[in-house]
């Protein structure tokens, strides 16, 4: 099984070494080429205005919405989560438009209010160390969309279907169990698409 | 409802906003029309001040902390995050610039120091620091005061490459040194160095640096970024090379793809095309040696 981590920018060898560890193939992409016999991708934190813009300059968008409709799993964490929803406060255009939430930007306020709390997540468990940066949070989740997890009362993590976003960044702890899930939703598109 | 408890300032959560920068690239403004250039250009920060480094070096003088009005006018321009300089040591510039919100503070040798001994207590503060250094002794000093983010100083707004590579190249050599040393060897190397000797330890023991490690001081060109990532970095500081360019426009986003895209070297010549003169460089040997930024600090 492999999955991408989409390498323009951001926390990208973080995500590569939880996925390992949680059995799965990780590596790096950079070009649309790479995106091609990948099972899953996941879209990393980072700076979302600035692998927007890198992501329409190397034309990724067309071959991510198709790994998309292949029913190959996207997870975004924080500037990923941005990418993947439908719509973005500020912005007249969304930018992957695959899930059906709406996100504020910055919404927990600037670095100085960044912080990190125990949070409960929707089968994944209690206790999970979430750090949120900069971090945005989901204003308004559509009727397909099951929401994961909240933090004083806002949606921090969701999921549709193969899509899952989440506002901050398993990738900064040691906790495999975010990861693990991701995989586990790998493993079983894998199992429905030989259905197919 | 219960309420979660919120943990701010955390070491996880201020190298961790560094952590989200890597691969990218930190451009200095001095304007609100600079700063939204830059963040279409795809820049992952912005560094506000009043002057850039080379205007800096030619006005001499004493270089303080911007003007608040400029940092608050680049904060209103964009949505990255905004960085501000501090002079080394002065306590209440920092306390200015985390009181008004700015996302990271660059401790910084472009200034003038108000303290020739010692620097910040950065771990006392909320906001996370970034501090220059030439060696691993140095960056290790300002880790041990809680720097969340590393960069090596080169030269500033010399447009001079070779100072920025002679640093990073003496970090990652002192690195491997220590990786490969004998723990019982250590303790001595930390004497060397004069550097903290648990931090040592944790380099002999993960490899690496336990926060990330930006290059800066003298970046001119896409080529110049690239070469940086080259060495190691994990992403870019660029100072006066882009506004002191011919097409900043042009030349910002170039940068920005030539930092991603480094190992791509048919791209990088095309990035290399038609994006006007950079910035007239200085040669480190013609700069007296009282004048050279990266002697500040200790």
């Amino acid at each position: 099984m492999k999955i991408g981590v989409l390498a323009l920018q951001g926390a990208v060898r973080e995500h590569i070494h939880l996925l390992n560890q949680a059995g799965a193939e990780a590596t790096a992409v950079k070009r649309a080429e790479q995106l091609q016999d990948l099972d899953g991708l996941i879209i990393p934190g980072g700076e979302s205005t600035a692998i927007a813009k890198l992501m329409n300059q190397y034309q990724l968008k067309e071959p991510i919405l198709n790994m998309h409709q292949q029913g190959k799993p996207i997870f975004g964490t924080c500037a990923g989560l941005i990418l993947v929803a439908n719509q973005v406060e500020g912005l007249t255009e969304p930018h992957l438009n695959l899930i059906d939430i709406a996100v504020k930007r910055n919404a927990f306020g600037r670095q100085k209010e960044s912080f990190e709390a125990d949070l409960s997540i929707e089968g994944v468990g209690d206790n999970f160390t979430a750090v949120f940066i900069r971090a945005p949070y989901i204003e308004r989740v559509g009727p397909e969309v099951h929401i994961l997890a909240k933090m004083d009362g806002k949606i921090v993590a969701a999921r549709q279907g193969t899509v899952m976003g989440a506002a901050f960044h398993p990738e900064l702890t040691d906790d495999l169990r975010v990861h693990q899930y991701f995989v586990n939703m790998v493993k079983d598109s894998l199992v429905a698409n030989s259905l197919k | 409802m219960m309420s979660e408890i919120r943990q701010v300032g955390t070491e996880r959560v201020k190298r961790g906003m560094a952590e989200m920068q890597k691969g990218g690239v930190i451009m200095d403004v001095v304007n609100a029309e600079q700063a939204k250039i830059a963040e279409q250009a795809g820049a992952v920060a912005v560094m506000a001040l009043e002057r850039v480094p080379s205007d800096i070096r030619a006005a001499g003088g004493v270089a303080r902390m911007a003007d608040p009005t400029i940092v608050e006018e680049v904060m209103k321009a964009v949505t990255i995050p905004v960085m501000a300089k501090a002079r080394i040591g002065h306590i209440v510039e920092a306390r200015i610039l985390e009181a008004m919100g700015v996302d990271y503070i660059d401790e910084s040798e472009v200034l003038t120091p108000a303290d020739e001994v010692f620097h910040l207590e950065k771990s006392q503060f909320t906001v996370p620091f970034v501090c220059g250094a030439r060696n691993l002794g140095e960056a290790l000093r300002r880790i041990g005061e809680g720097a969340s983010m590393i960069r090596t100083k080169g030269e500033p707004g010399t447009g001079n490459i070779v100072e920025a590579v002679r640093h990073m190249r003496m970090m990652q050599g002192q690195i491997r040194k220590v990786v490969n040393m004998s723990r019982d060897e250590l303790m001595t190397e930390a004497k060397e160095l004069g550097a903290p000797y648990e931090w040592l330890l944790h380099i002999h023991e993960t490899g690496k640096l336990p926060v990330v490690n930006f290059a800066a001081g003298g970046v001119a060109t896409p080529a110049d970024a690239a070469l940086m990532m080259h060495l190691g970095s994990d992403g870019v500081f660029v100072g006066s090379g882009i506004f002191k360019s011919e097409k900043p426009e042009k030349f910002a986003k170039a940068i920005v793809e030539a930092t991603t895209h480094y190992e791509d070297f048919a791209l990088l010549a095309e990035l290399s095309k038609d994006i006007g003169t950079p910035m007239t460089g200085l040669e480190i040997s013609k700069i007296k040696a009282e004048d050279r930024m990266q002697e500040r600090g200790w």
